[in-house]
């Protein structure tokens, strides 16, 4: 499968969607991201058993970070998928893509770049 | 006699004893106190007034006690714990007797954080129980708490209240052995609905003979409507309403639910008077003042007996 | 622990608006251990105040550092060479952290990030629950191991009162009652005798009531 998906996303790959830290979502923003993403596996196919669930608790806990400092708390979800899910993940990609692009840039970038 | 109350002096000559009970206004309307009073006048021994009530602030309970001495009434001055430390408790019962108040009942006090003022501070230096203790010390030691001499001791039957429906069961009569042993004269207790489980508490009450040292006044509150029964029932801690009152209410005419209410009220008046260790009423009439006497004839209380 | 809670971001913007060089400062007591001023929650606030800085256009200006604890000049004074370089220093300790801090630094700008909410402990990650109200008079021992100043809301030494109901509070039905549940483990024990004695009045001498505390250990001093 050669799928296409927008390529001003940046992967980065973890062990388990369990090792994403606050600080890392934090972190994207204050460099200028203008969207975050996880992409766990299912619910209830956790190798180590709860990580998904984790993560999306963390990805709650940013939203309501940004929320109170003014900014669309839209610019982070949590998806879940399945790794034997090619098509899926390219589909999230370009929803969350569509979704940033009508947000537009993000106000920590704009102000950086004014 | 400890204080010479009407109140005592009725239960002492051995009469089943009717106590009444009046919230001060949410305000100092005088004539609400005495709107209120009069329609108590004559059909109860003493009037409990209640001392911020559900942690609501109210006109303060020693005054409405003393308007209520000044139309002719007996009052039952109640002071919760909620609101003064031991100081203030014990200035209190002395400026109350200084003003002829005879009777006091001693409460915990209803948490405030469902009251009118939520974000206050509550005291509870003093539990209700050590409360009795401290009254019984300044009345029979003519001391104060920190053993020195009262300058003018207050003469004053002092009450507690029970409430056996509150959780655990089994530990209800012994705390009622507590506060009587620790200087409650006379009990008042929560409102009755669940008659098998009274029966109960005043069983495990009688075996350990509480009721010879100890005045108990079983607590009876009519219920105004289906509406009233349902939110006692789910809303009100502490609170026994059983399926078939709800159920007896439900099976009349809206119309006619209050006045099954105030039958509901005199059936259980006439077993209290038949059960053994039951020496009174409270009737709690809340907001209802007016339809006490109803119920207080109906039992066949009335006329109330002249002790001297 | 003395565990606390985050102040919420708006406080904590209002209190650093206008001041250009601002410190988040940890501690690695018992706040490291309830999770809210460690090390780790220095980095969340600090990294937080920068996207909030760097939203309104303004130089972020926020900088780390966790000290050992705040509630010793010891680890103060680890600050001395700095902390006359910031126009704030928010300090996420326990309430002690902010006023050594202060008292060290008489020049400062100190606040508090965090409200001290209670002495307790973790029922699980991420639950903390009171058990301890720093009386001065010890007396769990009495009723079960369980300790009714702290844990009933009326501190009632016999209770429990009329309003507990099915094992809890009149307060809330997600509170328990202490009192229920001493009563019940005293039973357990066969001693529910000795809660029917009268427990005389607490003397509150030894609590925050007979005023500020201090403790002096003669053979510790030097």
């Amino acid at each position: 499968m050669r799928l296409q998906y927008p390529t001003d996303i940046r992967v980065i790959q973890l062990p388990c969607s369990g090792r994403v830290d606050i600080l890392h979502l934090l972190k994207a923003f204050e460099d200028g991201a203008d969207g975050v993403y996880v992409a766990g596996c299912m619910e209830g196919d956790c190798h180590f058993l709860t990580g998904n669930y984790k993560a999306r608790r963390k990805v709650e806990y940013v939203k309501k970070v940004l929320e109170s400092l003014g900014i669309e708390p839209e610019r982070i979800e949590m998806y879940n998928m399945s790794s034997a899910e090619g098509p899926r993940f390219a589909q999230v990609a370009n929803e969350f893509t569509e979704r940033i692009a009508e947000l537009g840039p993000s106000p920590v970038a704009k102000a950086k770049a004014a | 006699m400890k204080a010479g109350s009407n109140l005592e002096k009725v239960l002492a000559a051995g009469h089943f004893a009717v106590t009444g009970e009046l919230g001060p206004p949410m305000g100092n309307n005088v004539e609400e106190v005495r709107h209120k009073a009069g329609f108590l006048k004559g059909i109860v021994e003493s009037v409990n007034i209640t001392d911020n009530q559900t942690a609501v602030v109210r006109m303060a309970s020693w005054a409405a006690c003393k308007i209520l001495i000044d139309e002719g009434l007996e009052p039952n001055y109640q002071m919760v714990c909620r609101d003064r430390n031991r100081l203030a408790l014990m200035a209190d019962i002395l400026g109350a007797t200084a003003l002829g108040i005879k009777n006091v009942l001693c409460l915990s006090g209803d948490h405030q954080r469902f009251g009118s003022h939520p974000e206050s501070k509550n005291v509870y230096d003093l539990d209700s129980v050590q409360l009795l203790a401290a009254f019984q010390k300044m009345r029979d030691e003519k001391k104060f708490l920190n053993d020195k001499d009262l300058d003018g001791a207050p003469e004053i039957f002092i009450g507690a209240a029970s409430n056996p429906f509150a959780d655990p069961f089994e530990f209800r009569v012994p705390r009622l052995a507590k506060k009587i042993a620790a200087g409650a004269d006379f009990v008042q207790t929560q409102c009755i609905y669940n008659m098998d489980k009274f029966r109960e508490f005043m069983k495990r009450a009688v075996d350990k003979g509480l009721h010879e040292k100890c005045y108990i006044l079983a607590g009876v509150t009519p219920m105004k409507s289906v509406g009233m029964a349902n939110y006692m029932a789910k809303f009100v801690p502490g609170m026994d309403v059983p399926a078939d009152i709800v159920k007896r209410l439900k099976g009349v005419d809206k119309k006619e639910q209050a006045a099954e209410g105030i039958k509901i009220a005199i059936e259980q008046i006439e077993e209290f008077k038949e059960l053994e260790g039951v020496s009174g009423v409270h009737v709690m009439a809340i907001e209802w003042e007016h339809r006490a006497k109803e119920i207080i004839e109906g039992a066949g209380l009335l006329p109330r007996p002249e002790v001297d | 622990m003395i565990v606390g809670d985050s102040k919420p971001l708006e406080e904590i913007l209002a209190m650093i608006e206008g001041r250009e060089k601002v410190l988040v400062l940890g501690c690695r007591g018992c706040v490291t251990v309830c999770n809210v001023g460690g090390e780790k929650e220095v980095g969340i606030l600090a990294s937080t105040l920068r996207i909030a800085r760097k939203k309104n256009g303004q130089a972020p200006g926020i900088e780390e550092m966790t000290l050992e604890r705040q509630c010793d000049p010891e680890y103060i004074e680890e600050l001395a060479e700095v902390a006359e370089n910031y126009d704030a220093i928010i300090s996420i300790a326990c309430g002690v952290g902010p006023q050594f801090v202060s008292e060290r630094f008489p020049g400062a700008r100190v606040f508090p990030g965090i409200n001290t909410t209670f002495i307790g402990g973790a029922l699980e990650h991420g639950v903390w629950t009171e058990r301890c109200q720093s009386c001065g008079n010890c007396l769990v021992h009495n009723f079960g191991g369980l300790c009714p100043i702290a844990r009933c809301s009326k501190s009632l030494m016999n209770g429990p009162c009329g309003g507990s109901a099915s094992g809890n509070c009149e307060i809330s039905p997600d509170v328990p009652c202490v009192w229920d549940q001493i009563v019940k483990k005293m039973d357990a024990m066969g001693r529910l005798d000795e809660l029917e004695q009268v427990w005389p009045n607490k003397n509150w001498l030894t609590a925050r009531d007979g005023g500020p505390r201090q403790r002096v250990r003669e053979d510790l001093k030097q």
